[in-house]
């Protein structure tokens, strides 16, 4: 292959199958990689500015409209910074009801992501629909995969995109147990589809890359009462650390830690670390609390040959095949124990103060934190969505990716960093949905 | 004859009334079959050139650039049928159209001239003429494909113009607000999502817009009756589809 020299320029206007309005421009000027930027120019929807004033049992609602792909997460981030707030925690059972009702989402959000978003790069298809003209078992198993998942959303939170049965301390209505019970069959379908989902993936040809940005998620604690207590690969609770040890903090104290920068190309801000760029997501998880997955996961892990630190992004499509079967195994055990919460929901008198919530969202750690006033109403909101922080790490790959390989011609290297991009399935309506405003009148 | 074409447009919003059509999981390779999606960015990298018989349209114009953009769509499409509160109703992020600016401009980020924003968020019913409107935050499933069944037999989509209330009495949830004096805009509210939340044991808040004919003093009259502040009142008036609420205030 000819050494390509010079100067090129590597443009995709608008990005597919990624949630949300993006767009990629890699700039190489004598062989060297001048600027490489996921380009983000979904207009901003400036949640945080008008959350101002609104009473604190609204967020839940209100936020879950960021993004209608992992409403769930926004949703749980929200109650538990307001919960944090009033100093409530919620009862073992209704905190088991969050963790199902997030296991769908997850389960929902990863069939999506690994078949019909990402499967379809591996397999050379522009998207699902074109691959079921060859692979249709493979879309029709995605597609009931996806379906058990929205079958847990809607059952517990009444419909799939935006469920309206949360609130600041747990539920309006809780299912019965005969209605629990009835997701049992599928979530064994599901249980033993995940499992083949891994193998079917781990089998993918993957590009040699490996990334040197640390890792931050959720880690297990002790002390954490209801179900983010240690044993249990964690989804909810307040532990944050990096996979080199270099942090390990609750969540009180993140904004101290993490930083926002607003660069020109972008209408989402970059997270920002004092120790570097650091992503957030199922490597990241993996990474941290690979003791903690249920046992079917882990040995689908190990039967798949996945390290015990993945720093391939092309390889996290296994990641998120492990965490689907991991989502199932959860979701069957707590279907399995399920008993009605004695009551729905905790009263959470209000209090003014700020609080602090953070959940594992399918693409990684969301952070919340609310000030509110005497009445309860909202004086300041911060929400950190997991694409805003990974935006750096995505475009330290891209770099990396052109400058290793300059030899591709520009329709190969070009498709190259697409993928690059959308290993991190990245949701570009979440990391728009924060910017304050600005007034452009005409 | 040649399957109708499809094209999925997506403007300022959540994504989620689009992903309600991946999430037709037991019809969309069905669907996919029987009209030819030209373009769906979300779904697929294959991009192909208007005109479309059909074009479907998520989120609200927000930017000066989106102005242009839906033109060209109403320009490609036959009919255009908009999705979800955000295109038909300007969305939540409609509250910056109400909001004080000498408020928001104290919140303003640290580079402005970075970014470019409209001071309204409007529905495509403001700038172009649109055929066929799906209410909701988000869309009802079932509504969509119901839908996109019509256009494909060549029927007049049903539109439906009652209210939740309605919907409540049809699926026999006794009334919230009557019986427990739980806030509820259930009288108000365009039906269409099957009377949710009241079967979840809570009040409507609104999120497919006001139905038509409304008597929008009547229910705050009575949401104060019940002892629901004013502020609380305003609130659950001015959230998902706020701009509706307003245009429709006498």
């Amino acid at each position: 292959m000819t050494h390509r020299t010079g100067n090129r320029l590597l443009q995709v206007g608008a990005l597919a199958r990624v949630e949300g309005e993006g767009a990629l421009y890699v700039q190489v000027d004598d062989d060297r990689v001048t600027a490489a930027q996921l380009q983000i120019y979904e207009p901003p929807r400036f949640f945080e500015a008008f959350l101002r004033g609104r009473h604190c049992s609204e967020p839940p609602d209100i936020t879950a409209r960021i993004c209608g792909i992992c409403p769930v997460a926004y949703q749980m981030s929200a109650c538990l910074a307001i919960e944090d707030v009033c100093g409530v925690a919620v009862p073992d059972d209704i905190a088991a009801l969050r963790q199902l009702l997030y296991c769908g989402e997850w389960i929902e959000s990863h069939a999506l992501h690994i078949y019909l978003l990402h499967a379809p790069d591996f397999l050379g298809y522009d998207g699902a629909i074109e691959m079921a003209r060859d692979h249709r078992d493979l879309v029709q198993q995605a597609l009931r995969l996806k379906k058990i998942g929205n079958a847990i959303l809607e059952l517990i939170g009444g419909r799939a995109v935006h469920p309206i049965n949360v609130r600041v301390g747990g539920f309006y209505r809780s299912p019965t147990a005969a209605d629990i019970a009835a997701l049992e069959p599928e979530l064994q379908w599901a249980l033993q589809a995940s499992w083949d989902t891994v193998a079917r993936v781990a089998a993918f040809d993957f590009p040699d890359y490996d990334g040197d940005w640390d890792l931050v998620a959720l880690a297990g604690s002790e002390d954490s009462g209801g179900m983010s207590c240690s044993g249990t690969y964690p989804i909810m609770g307040r532990r944050i650390a990096a996979a080199s040890g270099r942090l390990d903090i609750d969540v009180a104290a993140f904004t101290e830690h993490f930083r926002e920068e607003h660069l020109p190309h972008s209408t989402a801000l970059h997270g920002r670390w004092d120790g570097g760029p650091y992503l957030v997501g199922p490597l990241a998880r993996y990474a941290l609390n690979r003791a903690l997955l249920p046992e079917q996961a882990r040995a689908a892990a190990q039967a798949a040959g996945l390290e015990e630190v993945c720093r391939n992004p092309f390889r996290s499509i296994i990641v998120r095949a492990v965490e689907l079967v991991a989502a199932c195994e959860m979701a069957l055990d707590l279907v399995r124990g399920y008993r009605p919460p004695r009551e729905p929901f905790v009263e959470v008198p209000v209090r003014a103060g700020v609080g602090h919530g953070v959940s594992e969202a399918p693409r990684g750690l969301l952070y919340h934190r609310y000030e509110i006033d005497d009445d309860g109403l909202i004086v300041s909101a911060t929400i950190v969505p997991p694409t805003a922080q990974n935006q750096p790490a995505i475009e330290h790959d891209l770099q990396h990716l052109v400058e290793d390989n300059l030899d591709l011609g520009d329709g190969e290297l070009t498709h190259r960093c697409e993928q690059a991009i959308r290993n991190y399935d990245p949701c570009i309506s979440c990391a728009t949905h924060f910017l304050r405003l600005e007034v452009h009148r005409a | 004859m040649s399957p109708p074409s499809l094209a999925v447009w997506k403007f300022a919003s959540c994504d989620g009334c689009q992903l309600t059509l991946l999430d037709c999981e037991d019809e969309l390779l069905a669907i996919a079959g029987q009209v030819e999606i030209r373009q769906f960015l979300e779904a697929s990298s294959a991009v192909a050139e208007g005109p479309f018989d059909v074009s479907l349209v998520e989120g609200s114009i927000t930017t000066e650039h989106d102005i242009e953009r839906i033109q060209q769509v109403r320009e490609q499409s036959g009919l255009l049928v908009t999705i979800g509160a955000c295109a038909t109703a300007g969305g939540i992020q409609a509250l910056r159209n109400y909001a004080d600016v000498a408020h928001y401009t104290t919140a303003v980020y640290a580079h402005p001239d970075y970014i470019s924003t409209l001071a309204t968020s409007t529905p495509a019913s403001a700038h172009v003429k649109v055929d066929l409107e799906l209410h909701g935050c988000p869309i009802d499933k079932g509504h969509l494909l119901q839908t996109i069944a019509a256009l494909l037999l060549g029927t007049v989509p049903q539109q439906d113009s009652g209210s939740v209330c309605m919907e409540c009495k049809r699926r026999g949830t006794a009334c919230l607000l009557v019986s427990r004096g739980v806030p509820c805009l259930g009288p108000v509210t365009r039906s269409g999502c099957g009377a949710l939340c009241p079967a979840y044991d809570r009040g409507c808040f609104g999120c497919f817009g006001p139905s038509e004919s409304i008597n929008l003093d009547a229910i705050r009259d009575q949401l104060v009756a019940i002892g629901t502040p004013d502020d609380a009142v305003d609130r659950l008036l001015g959230t998902f589809t706020v701009r509706s609420f307003r245009e429709a205030q006498p």
